[in-house]
This record gives structure tokens, sequence and C-alpha cells, in this order.
């Protein structure tokens, strides 16, 4: 092939925007997971509630919004702004505004770790955030879909590539939740009332925080996945038609299961059912994703043994797997009667944002940082190496611990004596909480101290080191 | 169908969209399966390249299919049995009320009879039975705990029921009465009334009721509004009422706090206290039962303090 090393001499790829994002979303791990271990500990030593800035209800939300949204969501628009302008072969659209979506998330960040603390909050799970900020994050997001969607309309390659159906309908999805779900009426700068009134509000609610999981934290995702998993391990994607039926049949169903989190409430019996059935319906279209990442890897299996970043990659698709077979099941009513409110809930959720989220996120960084400085590779393998055992340990103690604290709530909870009273008091499912609670909050500290020590590595391989500016290259056809 | 989610019309939208979307999933994996089998040289899909990628075009995993297949027939069989189609109530005719009406039923049958036998026995008699006061033990840690604390010595605002201090009547039939009705304690504020003075002033007199003035003096001057105003409840020795809830002040037990500060403010704001009513949440078997409890523990506590 002729035009294989031929390039657009005028035109370099947008990486500054990109190594921007790659960075914050290291620094906000960082930081959204010391806020982790910090309410892990308050539960095991309740002392550590000194001030009301830094009780545990406050930073709760502040740990939530800061993993999914500043480390998930930095991460997103750093892979997302990287594999849209490589699979078009163009340059990102419009530069400056992609400029204004990092500043203005940035800033968005900060708000929230200002407000939350400061009791500001809407009082809606993952969605906490007042109205000002709000506005603020819709302004940012819709500019996120101008530049995606501006870039995918000026490609030059004839089709989209499936990363970017994922990265599309992430960005698409996410808006719609969340103008939806915000609505609110403010009665001052600083606090606002939902639009909605009970079952009614209870139900968008968890539309939007199901759909978060399900559009943020899996389409989004998976399409970080479509890219660095078969670029690291230089095979073709598995299988064309099996990407297409997951991608539609996955927002197709995902839409209907949240009301999955309100099982034995004032909903509708009928609506509880819909988000059972369909979350069942769900585990089909989640694992064909899982099959297209693994099974790219066929014919290079042996490059699992000394890659550290296909490690990652391939480890977060079986934590893909796991925590999308766990969740169908939770959601059958009568599982779900023992599992709700229990820790089981916080390992489930932790299986897929510490095994899948953030495990694709660190394998796709390790990725990108060298190639966004034009360098090579990492500073030390080694070191990506020890990341990856010291933080999949962690998971293992992590989300062990909760399966074992949450189904012992959910039996305790449950028990009945002869005479119809409550075998155990509210407060002692709670003292027998505590051993697992300090396991969590071991592999929550491992964790983290994994991360330091990709901060480390990544700050060790863009030292002294320029943005790189990459031409563009042409597109080629297949060698059929 | 009563439909408490949405506005009338909508139901048959949401049904028809319901079955549309199942089979819509039925279309989509027919319509990318093919007959072919997994070839040992699998072929790329198109002429597409994308920085570098490519993807094969392997048929969809015979297993994953029939897995999906699976999951959308028993989701119609799920619609057919139980209420899940926004217009239909489902075959079997099960809902999470009829559930809970025979969870209900089952547990009251079983444990009615138990119950009921103590009532037959009044309050004091059961209080000696061994076997009762271990289920008022657990009603009490299930109902009581949250105010109370599950050593019974309450917390701020909440009274301490084994201190042998008494709001209201320690007998059996008053404690009874104390949970199968409730309780609204109301101690009126004085901030409009009393010059800021004044209020110091009876802040004296209270603490001197239990030998802790600082000021003679002023509680001397107190010693007139509390005589004239605070006499109507407290009593002119300032010993109470429990006919009305109204608190010892001599004995030097708070339920808010007997700190000069606290008692000014509970002279300017004023105090407002609730013990609910479990009537008709828990029943007067139950609610014997847990009288039985409590003064069971009153006793041995009043026991304990005389010692």
């Amino acid at each position: 092939m002729t035009a294989k090393n031929k390039v657009f001499a005028n035109e370099s790829y947008n990486y500054g925007v990109v190594y921007r994002f790659s960075i914050m979303t290291v620094v906000w791990g960082i930081i959204g997971m010391t806020v982790g271990v910090l309410i892990a500990a308050q539960l095991v030593w309740p002392e550590l509630n000194v001030h009301e800035f830094l009780t545990y209800g406050r930073l709760r939300p502040l740990h939530t919004n800061a993993v999914v949204f500043a480390f998930g969501g930095c991460a997103l628009f750093a892979t997302s702004y990287y594999v849209v302008q490589r699979t078009c072969h163009v340059q990102l659209f419009a530069p400056k505004l992609a400029e204004f979506t990092f500043w203005g998330w940035q800033l968005v960040i900060v708000l929230a770790a200002l407000t939350l603390p400061l009791g500001m909050t809407s009082g809606k799970e993952y969605a906490e955030l007042e109205w000002p900020i709000d506005v603020l994050i819709a302004i940012v997001w819709v500019s996120y879909a101008v530049v995606f969607f501006g870039t995918l309309v000026k490609r030059r390659t004839s089709h989209i590539f499936v990363a970017n159906w994922f990265f599309g309908a992430f960005i698409l999805t996410v808006a719609i939740l969340h103008i939806v779900n915000s609505a609110a009426i403010p009665v001052s700068l600083t606090k606002s009332y939902s639009a909605y009134a009970g079952v009614q509000d209870a139900m968008i609610q968890w539309w939007y925080g199901h759909n978060a999981v399900g559009f943020f934290l899996t389409a989004g995702f998976l399409g970080i996945m479509y890219y660095f998993v078969p670029k690291q391990a230089e095979r073709p994607i598995y299988s064309y038609r099996l990407s297409v039926v997951h991608f539609w049949a996955l927002i197709f169903t995902y839409m209907w299961a949240g009301p999955h989190h309100l099982h034995y409430t004032a909903l509708p019996d009928w609506a509880q059912s819909l988000g059972m059935i369909f979350s069942l319906v769900l585990l089909a279209p989640s694992w064909g994703g899982m099959i297209n990442g693994i099974m790219t890897l066929s014919g290079a299996w042996h490059k699992l043994r000394d890659d550290p970043i296909l490690k990652f990659l391939v480890t977060s698709l079986s934590f893909y797997g796991m925590a999308t077979f766990e969740g169908p099941m939770m959601s059958i009513k009568t599982v779900n009667a023992l599992s709700h409110y229990t820790d089981w809930t916080v390992g489930h959720v932790h299986s897929g944002a510490l095994g899948w989220v953030a495990f694709i996120s660190i394998g796709a960084i390790y990725y990108m940082i060298p190639r966004l400085v034009g360098k090579e590779q990492m500073y030390s393998k080694k070191l990506i190496e020890i990341h990856f055992w010291i933080a999949t340990l962690a998971i293992v103690l992590y989300i062990a611990a909760m399966w074992i604290s949450g189904v012992m709530q959910g039996l305790m909870w449950r028990a009945v004596n002869p005479d119809g009273t409550l075998t155990y008091s509210f407060v002692e499912s709670v003292k027998s909480s505590y051993p697992f609670w300090f396991i969590r909050f071991l592999g929550g500290a491992l964790y983290l101290s994994s991360m330091f020590i990709m901060a480390y590595n990544v700050y060790m391989t863009v030292r002294s080191a320029k943005v790189s500016k990459p031409a563009v290259p042409m597109p080629v056809l297949a060698i059929a | 169908m009563t439909n408490e989610l949405l506005p009338s019309g909508w139901a048959w939208y949401i049904a028809i969209l319901t079955v549309l979307s199942l089979l819509a999933c039925l279309w989509l994996l027919k319509s990318n399966s093919t007959r072919h089998e997994v070839k040992d040289q699998p072929e790329l899909h198109g002429s597409n390249q994308w920085d570098g990628l490519h993807e094969y075009d392997n048929p969809l995993p015979k297993w994953w299919s029939n897995l999906f297949v699976i999951t959308v027939v028993f989701a119609f069989g799920y619609l057919a049995l139980f209420p899940g189609l926004a217009v239909l109530p489902g075959m079997l005719g099960w809902s999470t009320k009829e559930l809970y009406r025979q969870e209900i039923a089952t547990a009251k049958a079983e444990t009615d009879p138990l119950f009921n036998a103590y009532l037959n026995q009044d309050v004091a008699t059961v209080s000696q039975d061994k076997g009762a006061l271990q289920i008022g033990g657990r009603l009490f840690q299930t109902y009581c705990v949250q105010c109370h604390g599950s050593d019974m010595r309450g917390s701020r605002g909440f009274p301490n029921l084994v201190d042998a201090d008494w709001l209201y009547p320690s007998t059996p039939d008053g404690i009874k009465t104390t949970i199968m009705d409730g309780r609204v304690g109301g101690m009126p504020a004085f901030a409009q009334q009393w010059s800021g003075d004044q209020l110091k002033n009876v802040t004296q007199y209270v603490l001197s009721l239990s030998g802790r003035a600082t000021s003679p003096s002023a509680a001397k001057l107190g010693e007139a509004t509390f005589k004239q105003v605070c006499v109507a409840c407290h009593g002119a020795e300032g010993k109470g009422n429990q006919a009305i809830g109204a608190p010892n002040l001599t004995d030097n037990v708070w339920l808010y706090g007997g700190s000069a500060a606290t008692i000014e403010e509970t002279l300017v704001k004023g105090r407002s206290g609730q013990m609910p009513a479990q009537k008709e949440i828990l029943g007067e078997a139950r609610v014997h039962l847990l009288a039985a409890y409590v003064y069971a523990k009153a006793r041995e506590s009043a026991t304990d303090g005389a010692r």
C-alpha cells in the first residue's frame, strides 16, 4: 500500500486537551479515592468525623462525585478526544471549544468539592450538585457533544469506528439524563427543589441513576475498550456483528432497568417488574462487550504474560463480566429483598467501579501518556506491573469483605424469633459489620496507594517532555 | 387497574412499547445471525480501517445468542404471569400489597395467641414472667431503642428509663398509658414575658432547688417569679407533677441539661417533647408486654438506687 505512510503535512492531532484530561484523571483519581478511604475509615472509627464539613454524610457524595465525574469523567474526555480524532483521521473539531470543556469541567469539579462539604445539596443521589453547577454541567456537556460529533462529521473514513458509537451514545444520553433529572425550582443561589414529587421523583431519579451507570460508567468505558484493547493486543476486533447486536441491545434495554432500585417500594408493581425483566435481558448485551473484548485476544494470549497494560485491560473485562452477571441477579425481586440496603450493593458497585471502570481507564492512560509526549513507553513497565497486582489484591479484599458483610446484614435484618420479634437489633448488625468494614478500609487504602505508584510513573514519563503534535495520517483500506 | 405513577392513557403506551422493545431485541439478534461456522481463518468485515484497526466478521457465539433468547422468553413469561404490562394485572394475581397482607396475616395467626395470653394478666404480674420479659426486651430493642437507647438510658430530650426519675406515673398502668397513647410534653417559652434579669434570676432559683445556685441574692429575686408563674406546673416546692408530666426540679436529673446556660435556654425558648402513641402501630397485646418490660426494668433500677 503506497498510501500507508502518507500524512497531511499541515494537520496534526490535538493532543494538548487529551494530555490535560489524562493528567487530571490521575489527580482526581487520587483525590476521589482519598475521600473514599477517609469515609471507609469513618465507618470503622466514627470519631474521625471531626468537623461538620468532614462528616460522613457530606463526604460520601463528594467521594462518589469525585470518582465518577472527576476521575471517570476526565478519563472519558481524554480517551474520547484521543480516539475520535485518530479513528476519524482528522483533527479535533472546534479546538477552542474542546479547551473550554476542559476548564469548564475542572470548574464543575472544584465547585463540587467546595459546595458538598458546605452542605449544599439537592439530595438526589449521584446528582447532588445544586442548580447553578447543574447549569454549568449542561453547558460543558453540550460543548462536548459539539466537539465530538463535529469531529465525527468531518471524518475522513467512510464508516464510523465502533468505539465512537459507544462514546456518541454516552454523550447524547448523559445530556438527556442530566437535564431531565436535574430539573428543579431554585429558591436561592444554593438551594432548589426537584421539579417532581413523590414516586415520580423517585422513578426519575433512578431512571437517571441507573443510566448514569449504564451510559456514563458502561457505554463510555466500552468505547475505551473498543479502541485500546485491539490496539494494545495488536489484533482485529473479534466480531463486527457482535458489536452491532450488543450495542443496540445494550443502549435499548439499559433505559428500562432503573426501577430495580425501587423494589418493594411505593412504585407500582408493574414498573418494578419492568425494571427486573429488562435487567435480566441486559445480561447478554453486557456480556457481548466482554466477549468481543476478550476474544479479540485470540492468537495473542501470550502477550498477557509480559504486558501489564494488557493485564489491566483484560482484567477490567473480567470484572465487567462479573459485575454485569451480579447486577441482573440482584435485580430479581426475591434476591433484592435480601441484598437491598446492605453492603452487598456497595461491593457490587465497587467491583464495577474499581475493577471495570478504573482498570480500563488506567490501562488506557498508560497507553496514551507516552504517546501524548512523543515517547516509546512509560518510564517504568515494572511499576505498572506492581500497580496492577496491588490494585487487584485491593479489589479482592474490598469486594469479598462487602459480600460477606452484605449477606450477613441481610440475613440478620430478616431473622425473626418464634414470637415474631426481630432476632437482632439494628445496632447488632452494625457491630458485626466492623471487621469487614476494616478489611474494606484496607482494600481501599491499598488501591489508593497503587494510584500513587501510577502518579509517580506518569510524572517520570512526562517530566521535561513536550506534548507531541503528530501529523494526521491518511486513512488506508484494509489489506483483504 | 389503579395507576399511581402515570397520567391516565399512558399505560397502554408503555405496555405496547414494552412488548415492541422485547420483540426488537429478538429481531436484532435474528437479523444479525448467520448460519456459517467460525472459520480457522476469520474474515475481516468490509475494507474499513481506522487508525490501523480492523474488525473480524465472526458470527455471534451460539451460546450467547441462546442466552439472549432465553432471557427474552423469560421476560414474556414473567409479563404474562405477574403484573408488568401496565394494563394487565398478570395471570397469578400476585401483588406486593397482597404479599404483605398474607405475610402479616400468617405472622398474626402464629404469634397473636402467644401475646393475647398475657393480656389476661395485669402488667405487674406479667413483669414477673421471665419469658414475657424476654419478648418485651426484644420488642424494646426493635421499637424503642432509636430514642431511649439500647441501654434504656435515653439521651438529651429522650428520657432515661432506668434512673428512677419519672415524668409521668411509673405505675404499671401509667407506663402502659404512656406507650399506648403517647405523651406530649410542653414547656412554654418566656422570652417575651420576662426581662433578661428575670430570666437570670429564675435560672438561679431553679439551680438553688438542687442546691447549686451561684448567686443566692439573684435566686431570692427569682423565687418571687417562680412562685407566681412556674408554680402552676412545677408546684410550690418545684417537685413537679406527674399528672401533667411536669419535671421534678429538685432531684438534679435533667432531660435537656442542668447547666445554668441550658436552664436559661429552656426558659427562653421553651421545650416540647413527644412520645409517639404505639396503640395503632403495635396493638395493645404487644404494648402490654413492653409496659411489663419497662416496669420490671424500672423496679430493678429503683432497688439498685435504694441499695
